[in-house]
Formats: structure tokens, C-alpha cells, sequence
């Protein structure tokens, strides 16, 4: 069997208003294969949530996919009808997401709000329906889940509502997850919790995980590959330990260089110089030519994607080959 | 809860007792009923008896006094010009205006939901614009000149429709219907529309709003990327978010559609409450205009309650036990 869950390829999604087309995912191409986990790493505005949303079938108007294909287990998805497509959602395809203090509908209870996602997908009678809902609870490890069921989402903290929000995901057992930001808005304790179980319930279920985040840190614990977004566009890509430890984009640099760090105590932090270009008017060439040292007339025009290492691809004509600290 | 209900009814004595003040002296300051009700005629002697039989010769504090000691053994006096208890009169004409107003809520309900859905979720849609604008003119025109109008379109130019009276009625529980007879409710259908024009306008905008609002929300979204229908995301979760306002508003239209339904009253010659006090505040029948604003206080204070109490099943954040 195939083990390769979710293939995107040259995915564009843009956003067609007033003021021009907005690239916000211009031509992007990756994979995650059955139990892996695939860090997407960039700025707010680079890309990364609209990557996700349009993996799951969920772009509004006035986006819409405008280019490219996402093969999910070797089905093209994005030409399936929206019947099809709905019947994928929630059930192998599931997503997390950023604010666990929105996502759940505040006026209904929990049960209902996991029951009507178990009968979406299953036929099953309503005790049964329950009964997964409530197993499903106690995996994530919310404590007497038969009474919390009955509870509505503002009796629950943040942490515990994302891992009822997890739990929903979990009902159908997934094959493919789109976490967009899921442990942004919680406190570090209950983060490393949540990484934990969630990445022990994917590795057992054989899920394949996508953890959209800006937190490179938790990246470098949780994923086994990272993708680095930059203005709508995939700028490296690579293992975790190729990314991270021997980056090649100038950009990637910038992003490690801007984490606090305890070996370089007492120095002043990097910062990339200026910020995310408005993706209505991208600077043509390489997008972070604007804000790059390396820059020079020649990133004028698009960096192809190339591969100096195996696996480790990148979109840059210069290449930063020195160790960082 | 029991704290909180507590409350609320000592609340609604103090509202009661405060509007009972306020009527009793601004009907005396609006003139003597005396000079309306007795002959030109009449001699001083026959003047004193009358003013004597009605109780106007008592000293203000005196007749105010007689009035809450009548009112708590519910008797809030004799109508001056029929005759007859106040309550009586009202209550005997009050059918006639429930049916109206709760037939003009049910369709501000009945229109003015599914059209403030269509229009929230289709903002861009021809059938989306043309209700919107619309609902400016159902707010903004005055309800005589809309009934005119109606009487004028569907009873005299197309004669498809009775411009006045009840109609034919059956009796349910004693009391006579319109609404159980086809005459009845031929006969309804033009006040009944023109008093609910307004509060369909109103449901229809807020619902819109409402819609317009939770559409975006992140659990929209999540719902929808739970693999619902849309039909269940729409119905259910956003639904019952917006049907939080929209009660309320309901709740309070029902009690001014009661109230004011005076005007579609006169228009229609609808024979009701509206009616009633419009007629007995020309001949300034005491009594009557009296136990009308008791009535209609009554009804205020008793839907707000089931308002407040209905928050309660809509919204799980709402605990009665911690109002202040």
C-alpha cells in the first residue's frame, strides 16, 4: 500500500479582490506519508492557514484553489463535488483549529456538538454515537467524561476545550490532520501536554499530521519534516534535522536567528529587517529579496526549486552554506 | 432561581404601583370627565349627584386609595359610560386584539426569519438587496398611510380582500374567534399583515445581522470542516445563536404590538382594545383608561419575565442565579 497520505502539488490558492489577485498560496508542492508528522513553518500572512484550508475543502469566497492538485491517498481532491468532498471532512480528513475558545459552538453541548459529528459520517444509533463520543473524550484525557459531555463549552478551560476540539477530530480515527496553530493561545504546561498526546495518537493510528505554526521550537520536537513558508510560497523544505540544524535559505536563518537562545545570552537578537511584503503587490523574483542581505540582481527573477542535498529542497539562488550558532 | 423569580415579582409591584400613580394623576390633569358625561343641560343639583355617583368628589388621595383597594380585589371600577366593569369591557374586546397581534407576530416570525437567513446568507443575491431595501420602508412607513394603502390595493381596486370588521367568528372556551372561520380570517389577513410590516422589517434585519455575523465565526467553520451539511450548520449552530436577540426582540414587539395596535384598529375598524381606549379617552371614561395601561403594564412585565426565562433555555451562559 501506498504510503504516502496526502501529496500536494503545485497548489496556488488565490483571493480575487478589488484592489488585485492576492497569491495567497502561490505554487506549492509537498507530502506527508502515514504517521508523519510535517511541520509548516512561517510569519502570520505567509500562507500556511489558507495551505490548510485549502486542504480541507474550506477556502471562502473570494478564494478559490486556482491552480494545482492535492492528492489525497492518490485522489485528486480538489475536482471532487462537494457532496464527496463533505464526506471526507471530519472523517478522514480532519482539522484543529488556532482559538480552542471559538471553535466549539457556545450555546450547544458538547455531546451534541460530538454526536451530530459521529452521525455526519456514520450510521449508527445515537447510544452508540454517544459512546464514541465519550471514549473519545477520555482519550484525550479529559477526566469523568460521561458527566463533561453534558457540559457546555464555557464550563471548560482553553486547554480542556482544544482537547475536546481534538477529540472531535479524532472521532472518525483520520487518516490526515490539519492542526492550524492549535497550542498558540495556551499556556506552555498545558502546550506540552497537548503536543505529547497528540503526537503518541497520530504515531498509534497511523494519522498523518500537518502542524501549521510559527513556533519553530515546538516544531523541532514535535514534526519529522519541515516546510517553511514565505509569502505564499514554500521557500525550504527538508527534514527537520536538515532545516533546522544546517539551514540553507537566507530566510530560514532569519527565522532560527530570531529565537531566543541561550547560547547567545548577552548578544542582541537577529531580527529579519522589515517585514511580510503585502501580498497584493509582491516584489517580482524572490519575494524576500527586499529584506535579504544575499540579495542581488539576479533574484530578480523566480529561484526554481532546487535539491543541493538529497531531500532538502529550497527556492534561493544564494544559498547560506556556514553553520549558524 | 426562586431568589431571582422572587425578585423580579417584587420588581413588577413597584413598576405597577409607580404606573398606577403616574395614570391616576395625569388623567386628572387632563380634564374633568364630568363636563363630557352629563347633558348641557343639566342643573347644579343633578351635576352634584352625578359627581357624587362617580366618586369625583373625593379628594384625589381618596379616589386613588378607593382605586387600589378596588384593584386588589380585582375590581378596577365601573366604566363611566357603559356602565359596566372596566375589566369586563377590556376583557371582552381582547380576543379580538390577541388574535390580531399574535397572528401579526407569527408572521413577522414566519417571513421575516427565513427571508433574514436567505438575505444573511445571499447578501449579493438580487432576493437579498430588494428585502433589505424593503425592510427600510417597512420601518419607516406609518402604519395609517400602509393600511390605507392595503384597504385601497386589495379592497377596493382588486376586491379581493374585507377592509373592516372581525368578520364571521366561532367560539372556542366561550370567547369568539375570527381566526376559526374562513370569513374570520379573511377579515384578519389585511390588519394582521399591516401590524406585523414593521416587526417583519425588524426580524428580518436582525436576523441578517445575526447571520451576517456568526457565518464567519470559527465555529462555523468548524462545524463545516466536521463534515455537516449545511443545512444542519445553518439551521442548528447558527441558528441558535441568532435566536437569542430575535427573542428578545419579539418578546418585546408582542407587548407594543398589543399596545399600539390602536391605529390598525381605527384603520380596519377591528374591533378590539385599541379600539376601546381610543373611544373611551375622547369621553374620558376614567375607569377604562385606567385598567387599559393596568393591562398592558400587565402584559409588559409578564413577557418580559417569559423573555428573561427563555434566555435561559436559548443561552447556557446566562445563570438567573447570579443577576444582580
Amino acid at each position: 500500500m501506498n504510503d504516502v497520505t496526502l501529496e500536494v502539488r503545485n497548489l496556488s490558492t488565490h483571493f480575487e479582490t478589488r484592489a488585485g489577485t492576492v497569491r495567497a498560496v502561490d505554487d506549492i508542492s509537498f507530502s506527508v506519508s502515514r504517521g508523519r508528522v510535517l511541520g509548516l513553518v512561517g510569519e502570520s500572512g505567509s500562507g500556511k492557514s489558507v495551505t490548510g484550508f485549502s486542504i480541507i475543502g474550506l477556502v471562502d469566497p473570494p478564494g478559490r484553489i486556482a491552480g494545482g492538485q492535492i492528492l489525497f491517498q492518490g485522489r485528486d481532491i480538489t475536482q471532487l463535488p462537494e457532496r464527496e468532498l463533505r464526506s471526507l471532512r471530519g472523517n478522514r480528513i480532519a482539522m484543529i483549529f488556532q482559538d480552542p475558545m471559538m471553535t466549539l459552538n457556545p450555546v450547544l453541548r458538547i455531546d451534541t456538538q460530538m454526536i451530530e459529528t459521529v452521525l455526519a459520517h456514520a450510521k449508527v444509533s445515537h447510544e452508540e454515537a454517544r459512546t464514541r463520543a465519550r471514549d473519545a473524550l477520555g482519550m484525550v484525557g479529559i477526566p469523568s467524561p460521561d458527566e463533561r459531555l453534558k457540559a457546555y463549552p464555557h464550563q471548560f478551560s482553553g486547554g480542556m476545550r482544544q482537547r475536546v476540539a481534538i477529540a472531535i477530530a479524532l472521532l472518525h480515527r483520520p487518516d490526515l490532520i490539519v492542526a492550524d496553530e492549535p497550542t498558540t493561545a495556551l499556556d506552555v504546561t498545558i502546550q506540552a501536554q497537548i503536543l505529547a498526546e497528540v503526537q503518541k495518537l497520530a504515531r498509534d493510528n497511523g494519522t498523518a499530521l500537518i502542524w501549521i505554526t510559527h513556533d519553530l521550537s515546538v516544531v523541532a520536537g514535535l514534526a519529522d519534516e519541515i516546510a517553511v513558508m514565505y509569502a505564499g510560497r514554500i521557500v525550504e523544505s527538508g527534514t527537520v534535522a536538515d532545516v533546522l540544524d544546517r539551514p540553507l535559505h537566507p530566510y530560514t536563518h532569519g527565522l532560527i536567528g530570531s529565537v531566543p537562545s541561550r547560547n547567545r545570552r548577552g548578544t542582541k537578537l537577529r531580527q529579519i529587517p522589515g517585514m511580510t511584503p503585502s501580498l497584493l503587490n509582491l516584489p517580482g523574483g524572490c519575494a524576500f529579496r527586499t529584506r535579504c542581505a544575499r540579495a542581488d540582481a539576479a533574484c530578480e527573477q523566480d529561484p526554481p526549486t532546487t535539491e543541493p542535498v538529497a531531500g532538502h529542497a529550497l527556492r534561493c539562488f544564494h544559498p547560506q552554506l556556514e553553520v549558524v550558532a | 432561581m426562586t431568589t431571582w423569580l422572587l425578585r423580579r415579582l417584587i420588581q413588577a409591584v413597584f413598576v405597577v404601583l409607580v404606573m398606577t400613580v403616574i395614570v391616576f394623576i395625569g388623567l386628572h390633569v387632563i380634564g374633568d370627565p364630568i363636563d363630557i358625561l352629563i347633558s348641557p343641560e343639566a342643573d347644579q343639583a343633578e351635576r352634584a349627584r352625578a359627581v357624587a355617583a362617580l366618586g369625583l368628589d373625593q379628594p384625589l388621595w381618596k379616589q386613588y386609595g378607593l382605586f387600589l383597594w378596588g384593584g386588589l380585589h380585582g375590581d378596577l371600577g365601573r366604566s363611566f359610560v357603559f356602565n359596566e366593569p372596566a375589566l369586563q369591557l377590556i376583557g371582552g374586546r381582547m380576543p379580538a386584539t390577541m388574535e390580531l397581534a399574535v397572528t401579526a407576530v407569527l408572521l413577522s416570525v414566519v417571513i421575516g426569519i427565513p427571508l433574514g437567513l436567505y438575505a444573511g446568507l445571499n447578501p449579493d443575491s438580487l432576493l437579498g438587496r430588494t428585502t433589505m431595501a424593503g425592510s427600510i420602508l417597512g420601518f419607516s412607513l406609518p402604519t395609517f398611510w400602509v393600511g390605507l394603502m392595503l384597504i385601497m390595493v386589495f379592497a377596493v381596486q382588486l376586491g379581493w380582500l374585507p377592509s373592516t370588521g372581525r368578520g364571521e367568528t366561532a367560539e372556542l372556551f366561550g370567547v369568539q374567534w375570527s381566526f376559526l372561520t374562513r370569513d374570520g380570517l379573511a377579515h384578519m389577513a389585511l390588519p394582521a399583515l399591516n401590524l406585523s410590516l414593521g416587526n417583519i422589517a425588524l426580524v428580518l434585519r436582525l436576523t441578517r445581522a445575526g447571520v451576517r455575523e456568526n457565518i464567519h465565526m470559527d465555529y462555523v467553520r468548524f462545524a463545516r470542516a466536521k463534515g455537516l451539511s449545511p443545512a444542519r450548520v445553518v439551521l442548528v449552530h447558527v441558528m441558535k445563536n441568532i435566536l437569542i436577540p430575535v427573542v428578545t426582540i419579539i418578546g418585546l414587539e408582542f407587548g407594543s404590538t398589543i399596545a399600539f395596535s390602536v391605529v390598525t384598529e381605527s384603520v380596519f375598524a377591528w374591533p378590539g382594545m385599541g379600539k376601546l381606549i381610543i373611544d373611551s379617552i375622547n369621553v374620558l371614561d376614567r375607569p377604562v383608561i385606567v385598567a387599559y395601561l393596568m393591562i398592558i403594564v400587565f402584559l409588559f412585565i409578564t413577557i418580559n419575565l417569559l423573555v428573561d426565562l427563555l434566555y435561559t433555555v436559548l443561552d447556557p451562559r446566562v445563570r438567573l442565579e447570579n443577576r444582580q
